[in-house]
Parts: C-alpha cells; sequence; structure tokens
C-alpha cells in the first residue's frame, strides 16, 4: 500500500535535483529516478497470482453461473440468469435447501462473531499482565489453533455424541443434565458448533489482540493515571481507541470466517438435524462438487458474495463513524488493503 | 510415513507415465473412444507397463487386496501395478476430474451403482469384449448383479464381489438372554429385542439416523415388495406405502425404548463394539474390524421385517476409463490384470466380502463370518442402473431417514417432502444424460 505513495514522493522531488545536473542526459530526469513501471514490477509477483488464483476464478465462476455446467459432460447449456432466478423461487429444487443454509450460515455468524470479539479482547487482556507462566498460557491458548479442521471436528465429534461422548458423562457426574443432543438437535447443535468454534480460533485473535495492545504506548496509561483514571476508564479511554484499527480487521476477519464455516458442520454433525445445520459453503460444496450441478453452485456463491459485500460495507461503515481521529481513520483505510 | 510413502510412490508412478506417454506419443495406436485398447487376446505378452490402480479400500479390506495386487505382480513380470487408494467419497470427485485432464488410472475399482454415472459422464469405457473374452455370463454371477452392471445396451464392470448390509449380534448377550436362534422375521426379531431387554440389555438396537440408516429403510421397502426408484429414473418412489412402513417401524425401535434417541454419526457401531448394545445392522465389509475388536459376534443376514427377505447390497466392480492417450498395450494390461483379479477373487473373501463369482464363491466362503449371509445371496437387490441416482439418494432419502428416525417429522411427511425433490432432481438428471 506504501510502495506508490513513496514513490509519488520521489516523482515531485526529482526536478528540483535536475538543475545540477550539466551532463547532456534530458533535463528533469534524475538517473535514481523511479521508472513508471517500478511500482508494477514490484507489484507482479503478488499480482500474478492474483489474477491467476482470484480474479481469473471469479469471472470464470460468473461465467459459470449462467450456464447448466456439468464439467464432465460436453454439453453445457447457456441459461442466462435462470440459475439466479430458480434460486429466488421458492418451488424449485435448490432454493429451499439452499436458503436453509443462508439461514444456518446467519445463525452460526450471529452468535460466533460477538463471542469470538470479546472473548479473545478478554484473554489478550489477561496474557498482557506479567505473571508467572505468561508465556506457557498465552501457549495454551493459541495451542488449538494449529489443529487442522478435521483434527478439531473428529475430536469433537466423539467427546460431544450424545450416548458415548465424554462431554455428557462428565456433565452427568456434576448432576448436570446428560442426555443433551449436541450433535443431532438444535439448538443444541448450534451451541457445540458456536463453542468448538471458539475454542478453536480463539487463540488467532487473542493473539492479534496482544499484538495491538503492546503498541500503545505505556505513556498513556501513565498519563492515564497521572489524570485519576480508574481501570475501567484506562481501558475505556485508552485501551479500546487503541484497538479500534485492529478492531475492523478481526471484525471483517471473523465475520468473513464465519460465514465460510464448512468443516465444523461436515464433520462435527453432517448437517443434523436434517439440513439445519448444513451452511451455505455446505450447500455449495454438495450441490458443486458431489451433484456436479456446477451452474447452480456458482450462483449461489454470487448470491453468498454479494451478502458478504454488504456485510463488509456495513462494518467499515460502523467503524468510520467516528471522524474527529483521523490517525485511527487512516490506519482502518490502510487496514482495508490488507484484509485480503 | 505412510502417507509420504504413497506420495513418492504417486510421483514416480506420475512421471514414469509421463515418459510413458511421451515415448508413445509418436506411434500411439488407434484405441478408439467406444473401447479401450485394441483386440484383446487374454494375454499380455508386449514390454514391460506400468498400470495406475485406483480403489477405494481404505479400510479392513486394504491389505487384501494389496496382498492379490502383489500376487498379481509375482505371476506378471511385465506388468507392475502402482496402487492409489482412497476414501470413496473423495474417489467418486476426483476420478472425473482426473480423467477428463487426462490424468486417470488405467485401471480402478469401483461400486456397482456408480458405473452407470460414470458411464454417462465418459468417465469408463464399455467392457463387453472382456467379459466375452474372458467367457463370463450370469450362469457365473447372480443375475442381479451382472445385469446392472450395463448401461444402454453395454457393459461397463465386472463385478469382483457383492456386499450387503447384514445383522451382527453380540453373541454373549444372545447366549444370557437365552436365545439360540438368529431372529429371522419380524416377530422373532421382536421376541429377540424383548428377551434382551428382560435380561438386562436395555437399549439392545441403537437405531442410526445417520449411515447406514437409508440403506436399512431401503432393505425394508424392499421386504415390503416395493421399489424405492422407478426403474427407467423418472420417479423417487421411496414414499410408496412400503417406504413409510419401514421408516415408521424404524422410529418405533426408539419410541419403544430398544435404541436412545439421538443416536448420531457411527455411535450405534461404536457402542456395538463395546458391547453396550446387542444387534446393530452394518456392512458386511465391517467382519474384519469387529473381528480384530475381540468381540463375541455373529453376523447372520437381515431379518425379513417388512415380510420377504430381501436386502440392501453392492458391488465392486472392475472398470477401464476413458483415457486421453489410448496405449493399446496399457489398455490390454489392464485387461489381463481384470481377468486375473476376477479368477482369484477367493483371497477376496478375506476382506470380509463375498466373491461375485459362483465358480469361486462356495470354497472361498467355508467357514467364514459372511457365510451365512453370502447363502441368501438371491435375496440381495441393487440400486437401477440410474445416472445421478446416488448424490440424489444422498441429498433427499438420507435427509428423510434422518428426519424420521430422529423424530422431527413423521416418517410420512419426512418422506413425501424428499421424494418430491428427488423426483424433481431426477428429471434433471434424465434431461442432463439423456440427450
Amino acid at each position: 500500500m506504501s510502495t506508490p505513495t513513496r514513490v509519488g514522493a520521489s516523482v515531485t522531488e526529482a526536478p528540483t535535483a535536475a538543475p545540477d545536473g550539466s551532463a547532456p542526459r534530458r533535463a528533469g530526469v534524475s538517473p535514481t529516478r523511479p521508472k513508471p513501471f517500478t511500482p508494477w514490477l514490484f507489484l507482479l509477483p503478488y499480482l500474478a497470482l492474483f489474477t491467476v488464483f482470484v480474479i481469473v476464478p471469479s469471472v470464470f465462476g460468473l461465467w459459470i453461473s449462467l450456464h447448466e455446467w456439468d464439467y464432465t459432460l460436453p454439453n453445457k447449456p447457456f441459461v442466462g440468469g435462470e440459475n439466479y432466478a430458480e434460486l429466488f423461487d421458492p418451488n424449485s429444487v435448490n432454493s429451499g435447501s439452499f436458503w436453509t443454509s443462508m439461514r444456518a450460515t446467519g445463525i452460526f455468524t450471529l452468535f460466533s462473531v460477538p463471542l469470538l470479539l470479546v472473548l479473545p479482547l478478554l484473554v489478550a487482556l489477561l496474557m498482557n499482565k506479567s505473571f508467572p507462566g505468561r508465556n506457557f498460557f498465552r501457549a495454551v491458548y493459541f495451542a488449538p489453533y494449529v489443529l487442522g479442521v478435521a483434527v478439531v471436528g473428529l475430536l469433537w465429534r466423539y467427546l460431544l455424541d450424545n450416548n458415548i461422548g465424554l462431554v455428557n458423562y462428565y456433565l452427568g457426574l456434576f448432576g448436570l443434565p446428560d442426555d443433551t443432543a449436541w450433535t443431532t438437535s438444535v439448538p443444541a447443535a448450534w451451541v457445540a458448533l458456536v463453542g468448538v468454534t471458539v475454542w478453536w480460533t480463539l487463540g488467532f485473535n487473542a493473539v492479534i489482540y496482544l499484538a495491538a495492545l503492546q503498541d500503545i504506548p505505556g505513556e498513556l496509561y501513565e498519563a492515564a493515571s497521572v489524570d485519576g483514571a480508574n481501570a475501567w476508564q484506562k481501558f475505556r479511554n485508552v485501551t479500546l481507541p487503541g484497538l479500534r484499527p485492529i478492531l475492523t480487521f478481526v471484525t471483517i476477519n471473523t465475520l468473513i470466517a464465519s460465514a465460510n464455516m464448512f468443516g465444523q458442520s461436515y464433520i462435527i454433525t453432517q448437517g443434523a438435524p436434517g439440513r439445519e445445520t448444513r451452511t451455505a459453503i455446505y450447500q455449495i460444496a454438495e450441490t458443486g462438487l458431489r451433484n456436479f450441478q456446477m451452474g447452480d453452485a456458482a450462483a449461489m456463491s454470487y448470491v453468498l458474495t454479494f451478502f458478504l459485500m454488504i456485510i463488509s460495507v456495513v462494518v467499515f461503515w460502523l467503524f468510520r463513524e467516528k471522524k474527529e481521529k483521523p490517525v485511527a481513520d487512516e490506519s482502518a483505510t490502510a487496514q482495508s488493503g490488507g484484509i485480503r | 510415513m505412510g502417507k509420504r510413502l504413497r506420495f513418492t510412490r504417486f510421483m514416480q508412478g506420475a512421471a514414469i507415465a509421463a515418459v510413458g506417454a511421451l515415448a508413445l506419443a509418436g506411434c500411439s495406436g488407434q484405441g478408439g473412444a467406444e473401447s479401450a485398447g485394441g483386440e484383446f487376446t487374454g494375454e499380455y505378452d508386449g514390454p514391460e507397463v506400468t498400470l495406475q490402480y485406483w480403489n477405494g479400500f481404505t479400510g479392513g479390506d486394504g491389505p487384501f487386496m494389496q496382498q492379490m495386487v502383489d500376487d498379481f505382480m509375482a505371476e506378471h513380470d511385465n506388468i507392475k501395478i502402482e496402487s492409489t487408494t482412497q476414501d470413496w467419497a473423495d474417489f467418486y470427485q476426483k476420478l472425473p476430474a482426473a480423467v477428463t485432464a487426462g490424468e486417470g488410472p488405467d485401471v480402478g475399482v469401483m461400486h456397482l451403482d456408480q458405473l452407470s454415472t460414470m458411464a454417462a459422464r465418459n468417465v469408463i469405457v464399455p467392457v463387453d469384449d472382456l467379459a466375452e473374452e474372458l467367457d463370463l455370463s450370469a450362469d457365473d454371477f447372480t443375475e442381479e448383479v451382472w445385469d446392472a452392471g450395463v448401461y444402454q445396451d453395454a457393459r461397463y464392470g465386472i463385478p469382483l464381489d457383492v456386499h450387503s448390509l447384514a445383522m451382527y449380534y453380540n453373541t454373549d448377550h444372545f447366549a444370557a438372554a437365552g436365545i439360540t436362534e438368529p431372529p429371522t422375521d419380524e416377530a422373532s426379531f421382536q421376541e429377540a429385542l424383548d428377551k434382551l431387554t428382560a435380561a438386562g440389555f436395555q437399549t439392545p438396537f441403537w437405531m442410526p439416523a445417520l449411515w447406514p440408516g437409508h440403506l436399512m429403510e431401503l432393505s425394508l421397502i424392499w421386504q415390503g415388495g416395493g421399489e424405492p426408484y422407478s426403474e427407467d429414473g423418472s420417479e423417487a418412489t421411496f414414499d410408496s406405502e412400503e417406504g413409510v412402513a419401514g421408516l415408521t417401524w424404524m422410529r418405533s425401535m426408539v419410541d419403544e425404548g430398544y435404541s436412545p434417541s439421538d443416536v448420531a454419526i457411527d455411535a450405534q457401531y461404536i457402542a456395538f463394539k463395546n458391547g453396550e448394545t446387542s444387534i446393530t445392522w452394518d456392512g458386511i465389509w465391517q467382519i474384519n474390524d469387529l473381528t480384530e475388536s475381540g468381540l463375541p459376534f455373529a453376523a447372520a443376514p437381515v431379518p425379513a421385517i417388512g415380510g420377504e427377505a430381501a436386502v440392501w447390497a453392492n458391488s465392486h466392480n472392475f472398470f477401464l476409463p476413458r483415457q486421453a492417450q489410448a496405449d493399446a498395450n496399457k489398455a490390454n494390461a489392464a485387461k489381463v490384470f481384470i481377468a486375473w483379479m476376477s479368477e482369484n477373487s477367493a483371497e477376496w473373501a478375506g476382506a470380509g466380502m463375498i466373491p461375485a463369482r459362483e465358480s469361486v464363491r462356495d470354497a472361498a466362503l467355508e467357514g467364514t463370518v459372511q457365510q451365512p449371509i453370502a447363502d441368501q445371496i438371491d435375496t440381495m437387490r441393487f440400486l437401477p442402473a440410474v445416472p445421478g441416482l446416488g448424490p440424489v439418494q444422498a441429498e433427499t432419502l438420507e435427509v428423510a431417514v434422518a428426519d424420521g428416525v430422529l423424530g422431527k417429522a413423521s416418517p410420512e411427511e419426512a418422506l413425501t417432502r424428499e421424494a418430491d425433490r428427488a423426483t424433481k432432481l431426477m428429471e434433471e438428471n434424465l434431461e442432463k444424460f439423456g440427450g
């Protein structure tokens, strides 16, 4: 993000350097002046990857979504907007299950995002204190994040099993209800899926928060102390504003990760009961990769993307609302570039 | 370690295949798209070839398959087999992609109910000439298995085995409850459940909401004399009277307390392995796993709850994929491989399967756990050869059975709703594959 800015700055400096040179080269051109394609060269390695793996597939996906597309069949008839229209036609085969899955994604996101924003912050605040064994605990909280979704899913699928799982067994030992069907009934399945996801990814957000906390200058806290601020006031007026730039990133990132939830429900509940915990990505994968209805699946993806874009815009708008601090605002803009 | 080993082998195989493809690019024979290779002579005496062999035997059946492959290679100096084994679910997703990209195997094994789908997708080629050359005919196979390998008048698979659902029971529990003979119909099954409950086995028959619940439901439909799908693939009929009766019976096991509610994925099987439940219906391919666990168990045919004896079954079939580079040598070697494996399928009984060939079957099964099930091979029922049916079933019947067993919807409501959906999907498929 910052490279083009610097290039721009040296361009404006160049003319002032030119009069010194008496050599016969073109006036106004410094020998060290960057060529116009320099920024593009710097961008090239990533741009190439970005083009091949993001731009081309998304444009191609749009093309696929306009067809009845099965890549194993020679005949891929063009159907125009029919795949999209079908999603909004309650009588079609795919619309019911698609909107159920969108609802499932919505429920999951609604409950997991607030928890994944607040709990890691609390953990980060704790880990920012100095106490014996701090590094150990930092590692412990981050540890689940290094596990793959398959490991986490299988592990919890057996732990949460309502008839043979350890979770219900221990609940029973403590005299709590021990017959909750964690993986086959709602809302218990949602509690389980959100709980597992929080346990699994909490460490990631906590580490980002922790890094941001360590960036807040100590002098601010000292100044606040001198002004007689108590702990809550310091948190409210020093810590939170200091975290503002990172909050946008964490929020968007968590939102998108939650909206893309797939592995947990695929492995732990297999969408049970019925199709209720089948998320949008799950449904898209089933439609496109198992049923080979790639046109429909691509259309579903674009509808999901559309919703995610709206939500992202809303989040940016929320975090940009207060404009009295231009510094925070600028950092937020910089973050927007980093989210990809 | 194992994974890395397999990967390197895969890479080696890929390299060899690539070199082979280059060498043959100049002089590649005209194999034709219709059938792989040229005239099949029954023997292969050409130059040394390496065949990529794909299968999905990831469980207790894997070592037996490897043993057969090793035996084959010991007898055939000029044919080397590189096996790639992956989960069936992945297998069916990857195979069309790999073949379309020209990176597919030279020979492989797939389930009978996938043949028509893969044939319609132009992933596999007919093997009629091979069946003819081997003198294979319906006489040596059960008619149902043999006929189900035909799609649009061409044969696409050479059956290796048949495998069905079976009733496993804990012999200690049965002895304690005073049951001497495994139940065979609804009355005796009910009696067995009551005796087991009376003997202190509180939940003797756990009813799974997911796998293999839909296979139980299919069996019950056939037992009642119904059909889950119309033969021509135009309609789902699992919401028939027989279907509702079947699912109602499954749910009644929960309502009457023989099964706990909300049995999650695999829980019924693990409970059976742990001796927590006395009876479970599962595939015969689990025999080795159960034997290894040391559980005192036996297997019997699934009782005829719905009336006549019938049980869901499937079959592993050898197939030849369509290859971008038609290589007559490889195609012929692959046919030799299939022929040999079919003739020597006795070894395969060790994997808990039932060899498909009658001439091999009886001797191979003598004294095995699956023998009582194999005796009822004539009651085994297979899904019709309708392209795209597998995914449709996963999307509809499985959901209906899950909803019915969990009690989220009445059996009738769940089945009717999902059968409507299934019919729509099947109509779409007919249109897609029909043209």
